[in-house]
């Protein structure tokens, strides 16, 4: 019956009869989508919003954003606040591409079964998010979050944080020599409001906020999520920044 | 029908001198592999700057020696026994066990994280953070798509590119590579989240290291695949082999492309993605739902194309759709990721090809699913019959329907309110459980007596009670996640009289509870049936088949020549 259809019998006569054909078919065929839609989002300027204050992570937000990671937090927390209505009354203002320009990988998430948390920095005190983590609830009673109270009892081991910074620089996140040679002097001087490397990590990080970290005698991997979680949505300086400027509309 | 779904006797086998140099080769090249494995390994864990890794390097190195020792033992053992007249059926035996194995373990770990959500009081352990929520859950989406779904499409294609082709599978010791390899890829990722060895991105979490030992598994992988289609003595490749080919071709370069990235050291786990922010974004959810277009769609459609059409006795509906259905589905699967970026900081153009493409995939997916339903003419009173028709057919139906609701979703508007929700979670579970789940557990019922020579399954009432806990646990969980899902969204959404938002996020949390006890319940019954199912397989390879079941078609287990 399929005789006729000269559909059916080229596909007989090539796709069918040899497998390297059939194979490079397939290639081809399933390489254009992503070519049309991926490749143009690396040179597109109009990609990544042009926002003044964006910078890389301090070593201590680094080192509490790799435990973000560890702990699979993305599984239950979006970062990544929409423009619409009810969103950005709850969250604060939509998330620009720019905002997550450092983010090796990226953190936006897929599910909110814990909330946004896009723009959590400087909601809560650090103390509030010690209470939370170390039982979520003490704080927020009915919260289905499990408890992080063993990140209390973790010395934070930033043995190869010269070492993640020079990974991160390969991959193209601007952490220039000296950023590199001061890493642990920085992770200190975040830590402690009366160290005296405050001004050279602010000079290194614009922006960045000290913690008093300094009620235990060593720093925890508590510490570092609160300094990570305390700098998510921060950093954009939305005074100067133009929505609707021309290179912002996408 | 171009390709005769019986075998039918054939050209000579090939066999030589060449064949022969081939087989020693292969477990020259296994063996470097895995002593450069070895190797490593032995680095690690004495100079490794990694904790974590330090602590895993123990289980990869007994890996890499369980490995040696198995390829030691064969060639101890006077070499490979193989005889080129006969179908290889041991590696995909294994295949059948291991996919029971980590069906129970996939299921049993959702199970868990349901009930964490449900009664986090009693499902948390503060003493015991690896079990927490974040940690366990890829082990359950590991669990169920790779090592599960993995290996019964391992097995199942390594069955019908054999069977289809009349030829033994290619390769020689390669296929056993490509098993044990892909089992020693699930126990590394899974125990590297638990351990907290994870890179973040969903369904891609296990680290560099790990990524790279699958790529090795899978570029084996197919070449087994090609090798055997290479040895072909049918005249044209049936329509299963070009899925299971679309899944292992497009799957690999999905993989290596998602998974691009910088180890902070080649002796530590910790690396960080090739790609940031909107364009790391993009790129893994190009990946992502190319992993379920590929991975749970492509590759389960080839099972859909042997096993209906074998276990119904009936030759495919239509050729012709299955040529239309499956270019325009590979060709469009692909520009679908960008729907699960709706309303982010992906730029809008991006967005709408995604969704216009969504919506366009609805119709090659009915191809598929009209294909493969019409293939039942004349044969419906099978589905009263026979429970495995029944599982194969309602299987088929729940692709349907997903396929349906996936466009749907991917619809902005519609999106605007699903994104984020647990809407999600249901469809993805119809698809998961329905179809995913209900194609492969009919083809085991199909596949065990075929193997193990057996005339029927251990228990045909068995069958017949897993079928209904299951389909009754898909539909619990199924809506109470929609409900859940579209009651959430509705919620965080809704404005009081005076302009303020209704709810806080908390009183959304606890409007979910009832749900997410239902959906632990549903869950639980899936896992039930699943449980049923592995005592009934257990039984047929024991050999206590107590009657004859008359839909088994009988198997010739020789190549004739």
């Amino acid at each position: 019956m399929s005789q006729k259809r000269p559909l059916n019998e080229l596909h007989k006569k090539f796709f069918e009869k040899n497998s390297l054909l059939l194979t490079v078919g397939i290639l081809v065929v399933v390489s254009i989508g992503g070519l049309v839609e991926i490749a143009p989002l690396f040179y597109l300027r109009s990609t990544i919003e042009r926002v003044e204050g964006v910078r890389p992570y301090t070593p201590l937000e680094l080192m509490g954003r790799d435990i973000y990671i560890r702990e699979g937090c993305y599984n239950c927390h979006s970062q990544m606040i929409r423009p619409l209505r009810d969103e950005v009354e709850r969250y604060g203002h939509y998330s620009l591409a720019a905002e997550s320009m450092y983010d090796h990988p990226f953190q936006w998430g897929s599910k909110r079964t814990g909330p946004d948390l896009a723009r959590v920095g400087g909601k809560y005190s650090d103390e509030w998010h010690r209470d939370h983590l170390r039982d979520p609830q003490s704080v927020v009673p009915g919260s289905v979050m499990p408890p992080y109270a063993f990140l209390e009892d973790a010395v934070l081991d930033y043995s190869r944080i010269e070492m993640q910074l020079t990974a991160l620089r390969r991959v193209g996140v601007p952490y220039d020599d000296g950023m590199i040679e001061s890493a642990r002097a920085d992770i200190a001087a975040q830590a402690d409001p009366f160290s005296a490397g405050y001004d050279d990590l602010l000079a290194r990080y614009p922006g960045a906020t000290v913690h008093d970290f300094t009620a235990q005698r060593r720093l925890t991997e508590m510490d570092a999520l609160i300094a990570y979680l305390q700098v998510l949505g921060t950093m954009v300086d939305f005074s100067t920044y133009e929505a609707d400027a021309d290179e912002n509309l996408r | 029908m171009n390709c005769d779904l019986q075998i039918q006797p054939g050209g000579e086998m090939q066999t030589g001198t060449a064949r022969k140099l081939y087989t020693g080769l292969d477990g020259a090249v296994i063996g470097l592999i895995l002593l450069a494995g070895l190797a490593w390994a032995i680095a690690v864990a004495a100079r490794g700057p990694d904790p974590l890794l330090g602590a895993q390097s123990w289980l990869i190195i007994a890996g890499f020696l369980v490995g040696l020792i198995m390829l030691a033992g064969v060639y101890a053992d006077g070499g490979p026994k193989e005889d080129p007249k006969q179908y290889a059926e041991g590696v995909i035996k294994a295949g059948v066990i291991a996919s029971m194995f980590w069906a129970v373990v996939g299921l049993l770990a959702g199970v868990v994280i349901a009930l964490q959500l449900a009664y986090p009081n009693l499902f948390y352990f503060p003493e015991w953070g690896f079990l927490n929520f974040g940690r366990l859950r890829p082990v359950h989406t590991s669990a169920v798509i790779f090592a599960f779904g993995g290996n019964v499409l391992i097995a199942t294609s390594f069955y019908v590119v054999q069977r289809t082709c009349r030829a033994r599978l290619a390769g020689g010791l390669w296929p056993w590579f490509v098993f044990w390899g892909y089992q020693f890829f699930i126990v590394m990722a899974a125990s590297g989240y638990l351990m907290g060895i994870t890179q973040s991105m969903e369904y891609a979490e296990p680290e560099w290291y790990a990524d790279l030992w699958l790529t090795i598994v899978w570029v084996a992988y197919l070449l087994v695949f090609l090798g055997t289609l290479w040895k072909r003595k049918e005249p044209h490749i049936y329509v299963a082999n070009w899925f299971f080919l679309a899944f292992i071709v497009t799957i690999a370069l999905l993989h290596v492309v998602n998974n691009l990235a910088m180890p902070v050291s080649i002796l530590g786990a910790r690396s960080y993605s090739l790609f940031s922010g909107v364009q790391g974004a993009l790129t893994q959810w190009w990946y992502g739902h190319n992993a379920v277009g590929f991975f749970l769609t492509a590759g389960f459609l080839g099972i859909m194309y042997y096993f209906i059409p074998k276990r119904v006795d009936r030759p495919v509906y239509s050729y012709r759709l299955s040529i239309i259905h499956f270019w325009s589905l590979i060709f469009i699967y692909i520009w679908a990721g960008p729907h699960h970026l709706h309303y982010t900081a992906l730029p809008e153009w991006a967005q709408t090809l995604g969704m216009t493409f969504s919506v366009m995939l609805w119709m090659p997916s009915w191809g598929g699913m009209i294909n493969g339903l019409m293939t039942l003419s004349g044969a419906w009173d099978k589905l009263r019959t026979d429970p495995v028709v029944r599982m194969l057919v309602v299987s088929v139906a729940f692709y349907g329907m997903s396929t349906f609701e996936g466009p749907v979703m991917s619809v902005r508007a519609v999106n605007a309110l699903s994104h984020y929700t647990d809407w999600t979670i249901g469809h993805v579970h119809s698809g998961a459980l329905g179809w995913v789940g209900f194609i492969s557990f009919g083809a085991i019922y199909c596949l065990v007596p075929w193997l193990w020579k057996r005339k029927g399954m251990y228990s045909k009432a068995l069958i017949e009670w897993h079928f209904w806990i299951a389909t009754l646990g898909i539909l619990l969980y199924i809506t109470a996640m929609w409900v859940s899902g579209i009651m959430q969204g509705l919620m965080w959404r809704s404005y009081n009289e005076l302009g303020f938002l209704e709810y806080s996020f908390m009183e959304t949390v606890e409007a979910m509870h009832p749900f997410y006890v239902i959906r632990a319940l549903g869950g639980l019954m899936y896992l039930a049936g699943a449980v049923l199912m592995a005592w009934n397989v257990y039984k047929t390879i024991k050999g206590d088949v107590k009657e004859a079941d008359e839909s088994v078609t009988p198997q010739p287990a020789a190549i004739k020549a």
